[in-house]
């Protein structure tokens, strides 16, 4: 009677989870993929954004972190740090079709919005390579600070910038000369960098710092820097990451990592208007198209979140692999 | 030839009359809500209190797991809100037996069961006439909470409404079977106290039970032989839009226990009223 009761008493929740029918829906009515990639289960989880569930785990390289497509959609480049190389993958046949020179340790990277070339941060060399895709070759390396990791360039090419953890700056570099000709001093252990659409904005995020820089890319000035506060958080704990700003310009996302949060921050006043919670050690975002969700790799908790961004609402946390890292999304 | 007439055309029971009736046992509730306001505030300062003060200091309690029918990491508060409804509905049926205790000791009950209509009739209607009063409540107190970022989906409202009624009945109906053994209104505060704090604490309203269990197995296998557990859950899942057919099964079941039990203690030859001498204790 006893073990009757226990066995009635474990598989109670578990029934009840069962027996519940979700009615959730999400908010984007065209369908999407959303790829993952898993740092520490060297794969690629690839979800579909109507259905928010993961449709397929693919094994890539070791270490996968920084990730995006090419401007066709075609292919997923996934920059596999611990095999020194940047992987391409074919996301039709779901393979991987070759391999680009990197450099070693390649962990974030960005693409010329020609859609080539591709520039890359390579943390352990202090060095951006540039890689022409097409034609699988190094075109130049451009020595910058101590662990350079944030990658961002300007919506017309001209200007990349990189962000060096230790050095502690933000590197302007000439994309026609390939070389810096200006460097910003920001807050400790720069991560990420990002352009407004129109150029006129770059963010840039440190994080030991807790602060988000905002820079004016025409005279790369400090406009302002961001702080953060969350309720019941240590401040110690607010370590700004991943950074996304909105195709008007009138929000920026920022992943706090072991805050949990993702903070929203009014594009024009540069205020904070309100704090997302999600998965543990929130690292890096990204935007569906259409911006109307945003999903957040959460490295830690090992998901990732989907924010509804028009309520500013997190709607749904979805189990990935183990340590999830980059994320990208289809252009159609 | 004519058909001997049925016993309710004999009682003269029509079903106006049932309407009549429970209209009357509703209204005098409604005139007893409204002549106490101070009860009305004292039920949601309570759980505002939780809401506001012990939520707070809570704000990490859940940790990493994600739990049914939430679908994503909750803050403490979201999480706290279905038990505080609950709770909402544990203090008005006790308080609404309570005042059948009054009833007892002014003689007022023994008007009520000289009445015609049958006596299950008629401790429904008192019933739902304390889980009317219990749904204004839960009502001011969710508009509360939504201002305080518990925002469940809005159709989630609507869900909540039968879920709310079938625990409102059942937590009625056991403040009713507690309010037949009791002689006097003194004895109540004794039963509050270890009724209500006990239900309510072993339960999921404040932690979920994943967590009761890496505590201690024992206090988990308690909660999951707490009927209130089951209604913290039925309303949680309900304001999520979603039905937990397992709490809906354990509520209703308790529904009809406690309410065949209230309907059997207050018949006055059989019942425990009976047994104690009758209406009043005397």
């Amino acid at each position: 009677m006893k073990t009757a009761l226990k066995m009635l008493a474990a598989g109670k929740f578990l029934a009840a989870a069962s027996l519940t029918a979700s009615l959730g829906f999400a908010p984007s009515a065209e369908a999407y993929t959303v790829y993952i990639s898993n740092e520490k289960d060297n794969t690629i989880s690839i979800i579909d954004s109507t259905t928010l569930e993961v449709t397929d785990t693919i094994a890539v390289g070791q270490r996968p972190r920084g990730i995006l497509l090419t401007n066709d959609g075609k292919y997923l480049l996934i920059c596999a740090s611990d095999d020194d190389t940047v992987q391409v993958f074919d996301v039709e046949t779901k393979q991987v079709v070759r391999e680009l020179p990197s450099g070693p340790d390649p962990e974030l990277f960005v693409l010329h919005p020609s859609g080539n070339p591709l520039y890359i941060a390579n943390e352990d060399d202090n060095l951006v390579t540039v890689v022409d895709i097409v034609d699988n070759k190094v075109l130049a390396e451009i020595p910058v600070g101590v662990e350079p990791e944030g990658m961002g360039i300007s919506p017309d090419g001209k200007v990349l910038v990189n962000t060096s953890e230790t050095t502690n700056m933000a590197h302007f570099i000439d994309t026609e000369t390939n070389e810096i000709f200006d460097n910003l001093l920001v807050d400790s252990r720069p991560r990420f960098a990002e352009f407004n659409k129109d150029g006129e904005k770059l963010w840039v995020t440190s994080e030991i710092g807790g602060t988000v820089a905002v820079i004016d890319a025409k005279t790369r000035k400090m406009i302002t820097k961001i702080s953060f506060e969350v309720p019941g958080v240590q401040p110690e704990a607010i370590q700004p990451v991943g950074l996304r700003v909105t195709k008007d310009g009138s929000r920026a996302f920022v992943a706090l990592g072991p805050s949990n949060r993702v903070a929203v921050i009014n594009g024009e006043t540069h205020e904070v208007e309100k704090y997302l919670l999600v998965g543990q050690r929130v690292w890096q975002l990204a935007f569906t198209p259409d911006e109307k969700m945003l999903f957040t790799s959460n490295g830690v908790s090992n998901d990732i979140s989907v924010i509804d961004t028009e309520k500013l609402r997190v709607i749904k946390s979805i189990g990935v692999g183990r340590f999830p890292w980059g994320v990208a999304i289809s252009q159609e | 030839m004519t058909t001997p007439p049925t016993e309710q055309e004999v009682r003269g029971l029509s079903l106006t009359g049932y309407l009549h009736c429970l209209r009357g046992i509703v209204w005098r509730e409604a005139l007893r809500f409204l002549q106490q306001r101070e009860r009305f505030i004292a039920a949601l300062v309570r759980p505002l209190v939780w809401l506001f003060i012990f939520a707070a200091g809570f704000r990490s309690v859940l940790g990493v797991s994600i739990i049914p029918p939430y679908e994503t990491y909750v803050l403490y508060e979201v999480y706290v809100t279905p038990g505080l409804v609950a709770m909402i509905q544990l203090f008005n049926g006790m308080q609404s037996s309570l005042s059948m205790v009054y009833d007892r000791e002014m003689g007022n009950m023994r008007t009520l069961l000289v009445s015609p209509f049958p006596r299950w009739f008629l401790l429904t209607s008192k019933l739902m006439a304390g889980v009317a009063v219990s749904l204004l409540q839960v009502a001011v107190f969710l508009a509360i909470t939504w201002f305080w970022e518990v925002e469940p989906p809005l159709w989630g409202y609507l869900a909540v409404i039968p879920a709310l009624i079938l625990s409102g009945l059942m937590l009625g109906a056991l403040g009713m079977l507690l309010s037949s053994g009791i002689k006097q209104l003194e004895n109540f505060a004794g039963i509050m106290n270890f009724v209500i704090f006990p239900m309510f604490f072993a339960s999921s309203a404040l932690y979920p039970l994943w967590r009761m269990k890496e505590t201690s197995p024992l206090l988990y296998e308690i909660c999951l032989l707490n009927p209130f557990t089951y209604v913290v859950e039925l309303i949680r899942f309900a304001l999520y839009g979603q039905l937990n057919l397992e709490a809906l099964a354990v509520v209703a079941g308790f529904t009809i226990l406690f309410l065949g039990g209230a309907i059997f203690a207050y018949n006055p030859s059989k019942g425990l009223i009976a047994r104690r001498g009758g209406p009043g204790g005397k």
